[in-house]
């Protein structure tokens, strides 16, 4: 009846996992007992849940990503305890199969569930407010998209509590992640809360290459698209031509492990090497899916800050393309010790190193963008200048990995570790939190509290270089990643050291916390009416904070790169004018089939992971069901008519007044 | 100032990571005893230097614009609409493309000098030792004394080393950080790496590769003895009662155990290795049944090495 389920998957002998599984049910509880208590169940549904509004996606996108952000850091700060006190014969708290655990778990959820939501967040919030757009391409496939990522978050979590996590490492290397070796439901986890949450992100993908090309706004051409947007077409791109490698290869995988077919095993002529090559092939385009964006946000964000254009837009664009095209015939540095022979090796370090050339040329025209100009030190400018220098630092180690010579004796060690937390906390992480606080308003109409966000950027950047400086000196001593134990006492100061700046981490994390929950209760103080907090470029700041649904009444025309910048240079300055006609304006409905859609492909997963078969029909027919009812609907659309467009702008327009 | 003590501290976290990079001095990729170790100890330094000629400047820069036309400093000059200049642009084309140039020659030559596949250039006879993961442990066969040890490595200084590696379990990776590059061992698969060492002492050895449970405790010892220590050793190992056939003894060996002690084999099947690696290409899972992680598969028949042909 329940498959591989019983009441013996749930790990009642592990107190770690029963006393989070105990705060997560109590604050759980907690929430939805203030919802039903607020009667706010029909408001979420409506508003949110059911919403195919770009910008509350947006949101709850990040939403989740903060959330998961904690629990991913949870995993981290268990890790660099563990290691603080398992030495010389010490076996610490965490047993391998639990440690094990927790070093896949963190990498699965900060890459697919912190920094993959940030990005993702951060373009639905931005992308179609500066391409002067009134939604995505495919408002419905978003809303999808976001579910079926969310019920990836869902599987994964229950995964701590029913049964436990692939305890492989973060890609489930083959023969490791096969039946074989890895007989429990660990890896079913693995593989299907990727799946899902993947097959929404390649949605996500087709549907913004759809929206940067088909719906920017009168005028917009290509070169004059605002930076973030182009390194989100980027982006795109990257995720369109490299999730549907993952989504294959994890079905080849499955295959193996439920069919027991011999892709990737031993045996049977199965390639474990062909694994290592596919995940990669993905792999390593990912992590520019991932900063691309990132140097869309810093550039933004600095020649806002400077009151200067960016110096060098094409080149940047042009850098940007370059990298995206490199970011393709890389994959090979990641095993340059498998073996292949020397011609291999050396093409693949030197197309490698010949990715530090765009990036170099990157990092000095952000350089250039501050020289003469006027640079206001904000938190998202303290975030960027942390990420210039630190993603430097990050970069050169990256250089030394490429060359396969030094990467035979840093291979595998904490070098590896030290390297590409240097470039994703330094780069993606800097980049996202910069993104955060410097869009914040224009998604709530308020700002941030600066002291609170200074106060994190300070605790991240001497947490990060406390915590990952120690890995890199261990690493030429001979200490390897994913170590549950060592023998080396010797290395045990350094260790601490580290642990300690994962506590620093905390407490910039714990500054985040505290700087959202500082500024929603001074949102009066904070309030920017003006809809352009920074007196910033593009056309995101044009309209109102937040923007109405249909983010803008008059789809603006554009006739330069920073247009809003050069609306606000004509003579007499750009001046919010209540417009004297109004148009109807066509706008898509919200959906209940996205969640539904969502809900059904977590039974499926579920279902799927404890080879439960009736309810595996259930979550599938459930999925087509939904889909059919979808798409025999023809109701999915309205306007908006004019009078109330007319009447929203009326009462911005009051707002301006009142201020002014 | 608020504003002047953060970008100080800034500066101060970046120097504070040069010492730390340098502590490496006096460790096992700093010190290498061996060759091969030795040469890309100079190569990450040579490196590590090149690329120090671009990541400084770019720093001090960093630091150096940001606090020249800090908002405050009206005394410096504005130019709000400057966004190209082709002599800067030339040189940040330049610089980069110059430092990869030489890298990238770099690159090539030690990717081929030091090739873990190209023998060591020596005017002693290169010695041949076979390494194998296992389930948490490493065997290796000594095909040339006939002898075999578990998780304990003997090898004369001075003697290049011709180390096959593959796999009777997942994928591990075989490396004596002391010595030099690793390789991964892979089931079916025959990998190689040289090494030499050339100082006498012993150096802790291990898998890199995450292998599962017993991962942490995949470790060995690699003496590098006198040619007459080296022999005693190999008369020490041959005095053993145990012999490693295979596939017999070799099944009960890889039965998965972690943090597996020293044992020492008298005896080997010939050709064990290329037994071990054709028993993979025959069709069936290995030459045995893997104990505990078999359960959920059918029991794979135990083969002779005949059958495996």
């Amino acid at each position: 009846m329940f498959g591989k389920l019983s009441l013996d998957s749930i790990p009642y002998h592990e107190p770690i996992i029963m006393v989070t599984a105990t705060v997560i049910g109590i604050v759980g509880a907690l929430v939805v007992g203030l919802i039903t208590y607020y009667r706010k169940w029909g408001y979420l549904w409506r508003d949110w849940i059911t919403s195919i509004d770009h910008k509350k996606i947006g949101i709850m996108y990040f939403l989740v990503a903060l959330v998961m952000l904690v629990r991913g850091f949870a995993d981290a700060i268990m890790m660099r305890t563990q290691q603080a006190i398992a030495a010389g014969g010490a076996e610490g708290y965490l047993p391998p199969h639990h440690y094990d655990q927790i070093f896949t778990a963190h990498g699965v959820i900060m890459i697919f569930f912190v920094a993959m939501p940030m990005v993702i967040g951060l373009m639905n919030l931005v992308v179609p407010l500066q391409i002067g757009a009134r939604d995505v391409a495919f408002p419905f496939m978003n809303n999808v998209s976001f579910w079926l990522f969310a019920a990836g978050v869902i599987l994964v979590n229950i995964s701590l509590v029913v049964g436990e996590f692939a305890k492989t490492g973060w890609l489930a290397y083959a023969p490791l992640s096969e039946l074989q070796y890895s007989p429990d439901v660990g890896v079913d986890y693995w593989i299907w809360s990727l799946q899902i949450s993947g097959i929404g992100t390649t949605l996500t993908g087709i549907n913004f290459f759809v929206t940067i090309l088909k719906m920017r706004t009168k005028g917009m051409t290509l070169f004059r698209m605002p930076i973030f947007t182009w390194t989100a077409l980027c982006t795109n791109v990257l995720i369109i031509l490299s999730f549907p490698i993952l989504t294959a290869t994890i079905a080849l995988l499955t295959l193996d492990r439920y069919l027991g077919m011999h892709f990737f095993t031993n045996d049977m002529g199965g390639s474990q090497m062909m694994y290592v090559n596919l995940i990669w092939a993905w792999g390593h385009p990912e992590v520019y899916i991932l900063i691309l964006p990132a140097f869309g946000v810093f550039s933004e964000v600095i020649s806002t800050f400077t009151k200067k254009r960016l110096f060098g837009y094409k080149t940047m664009v042009w850098a940007t393309v370059a990298i995206t095209f490199l970011s393709f015939i890389v994959w090979l540095h990641h095993f340059f010790t498998m073996g292949a022979g020397a011609n291999v090796n050396a093409f693949f370090g030197i197309t490698t190193m010949i990715i530090a050339i765009p990036t170099g040329v990157k990092i000095f025209n952000w350089l250039f963008t501050m020289y003469r100009g006027r640079l206001e030190f904000t938190t998202p400018v303290l975030w960027t200048i942390g990420f210039i220098i630190t993603f430097t630092l990050g970069g050169m180690t990256g250089v030394m990995l490429a060359v396969p010579g030094a990467n035979f004796v840093l291979h595998n060690s904490l070098f590896v570790i030290a390297h590409f937390h240097n470039v994703i906390i330094g780069g993606v992480v800097f980049g996202m939190l910069a993104g955060f606080t410097y869009w914040f308003p224009k998604a709530f109409g308020f700002t941030l509290s600066e002291k609170w966000g200074k106060r994190s950027f300070w605790c991240w950047l001497v947490g990060f270089y406390m915590a990952f400086m120690p890995l890199y000196a261990l690493s030429f001593f001979g200490a390897m990643r994913r170590m549950q134990s060592y023998e080396q006492t010797e290395w045990q100061p350094l260790m601490i050291v580290a642990w300690v700046g994962a506590v620093i981490i905390a407490l910039g994390i714990a500054c985040i916390v505290i700087q959202l929950v500082v500024s929603i209760r001074d949102r009066e103080k904070n309030r920017d009416v003006t809809g352009d907090p920074w007196d910033a470029r593009t056309l995101e700041w044009s309209t109102s904070s937040p923007p109405p649904n249909y983010n803008f009444a008059h789809l603006p025309e554009v006739h330069s790169i920073d247009s809003y910048w050069e609306m606000k240079q004509q003579p007499g300055g750009f001046k919010r004018e209540l417009s004297t006609h109004f148009e109807d304006v066509h706008m898509p409905k919200n959906t209940n089939e996205g969640p539904i859609l969502g809900l059904f492909s977590l039974i499926f997963g579920f279902a799927l992971v404890w080879h439960i078969w009736w309810l595996v029909a259930v979550g599938a027919i459930g999925m087509f069901v939904t889909f059919m009812v979808r798409i025999h609907n023809d109701d999915v659309d309205y306007h908006i008519p004019a009078a109330e467009v007319e009447k929203t702008e009326r009462e911005y327009h009051k707002r301006l007044e009142m201020q002014a | 100032m608020r504003k002047r003590n953060s970008l100080k501290y800034l500066s101060v976290m970046t120097w504070l990571t040069v010492p730390l990079l340098l502590s490496g001095c006096g460790s096992a990729l700093m010190d290498p005893s061996g060759p091969v170790g030795q040469g890309l100890k100079s190569l990450i330094i040579t490196a590590f230097g090149l690329m120090l000629i671009v990541v400084i400047p770019v720093i001090v820069m960093t630091i150096l614009f940001a606090w020249k036309y800090r908002g405050t400093n009206l005394a410096a000059k504005y130019t709000p609409n400057w966004e190209h200049s082709n002599v800067i642009e030339l040189f940040v084309w330049a610089i980069p493309c110059v430092i990869i140039l030489f890298l990238g020659i770099l690159t090539w030559q030690t990717s081929h000098s030091y090739d873990p596949h190209k023998p060591i250039a020596s005017a002693d006879e290169t010695m041949t030792i076979d390494a194998i993961s296992l389930d948490w442990k490493w065997l290796f066969i000594y095909p040339e004394q006939g002898i075999a040890t578990v998780n304990e490595l003997a090898m004369p200084v001075n003697t290049p080393v011709h180390f096959r590696v593959t796999s009777g379990t997942v994928m591990n990776s075989f490396m004596i950080p002391n010595l030099g590059s690793q390789i991964y061992a892979m089931a079916g698969m025959n990998n190689d790496v040289y090494l030499e060492g050339s100082e006498i002492g012993t150096f802790r050895g291990r898998s890199t590769h995450y292998s599962g449970e017993g991962f942490s405790e995949m470790l060995f010892d690699a003496h590098v003895t006198s040619q007459a220590d080296f022999q005693a050793w190999v008369d020490k190992v041959k005095q053993s009662p145990d012999t490693m056939m295979f596939p017999d003894d070799y099944n009960k060996l890889a039965q998965p155990t972690i943090g597996a002690p020293v044992q020492y084999f008298s005896q080997v099947s010939p050709d064990f290795y290329g037994d071990l690696i054709r028993s993979y290409k025959s069709g069936h899972g290995g030459p045995q049944s893997h104990g505990e992680h078999n359960q959920a598969q059918e029991p794979s028949m135990p083969m002779s090495a005949q059958a495996a042909e």
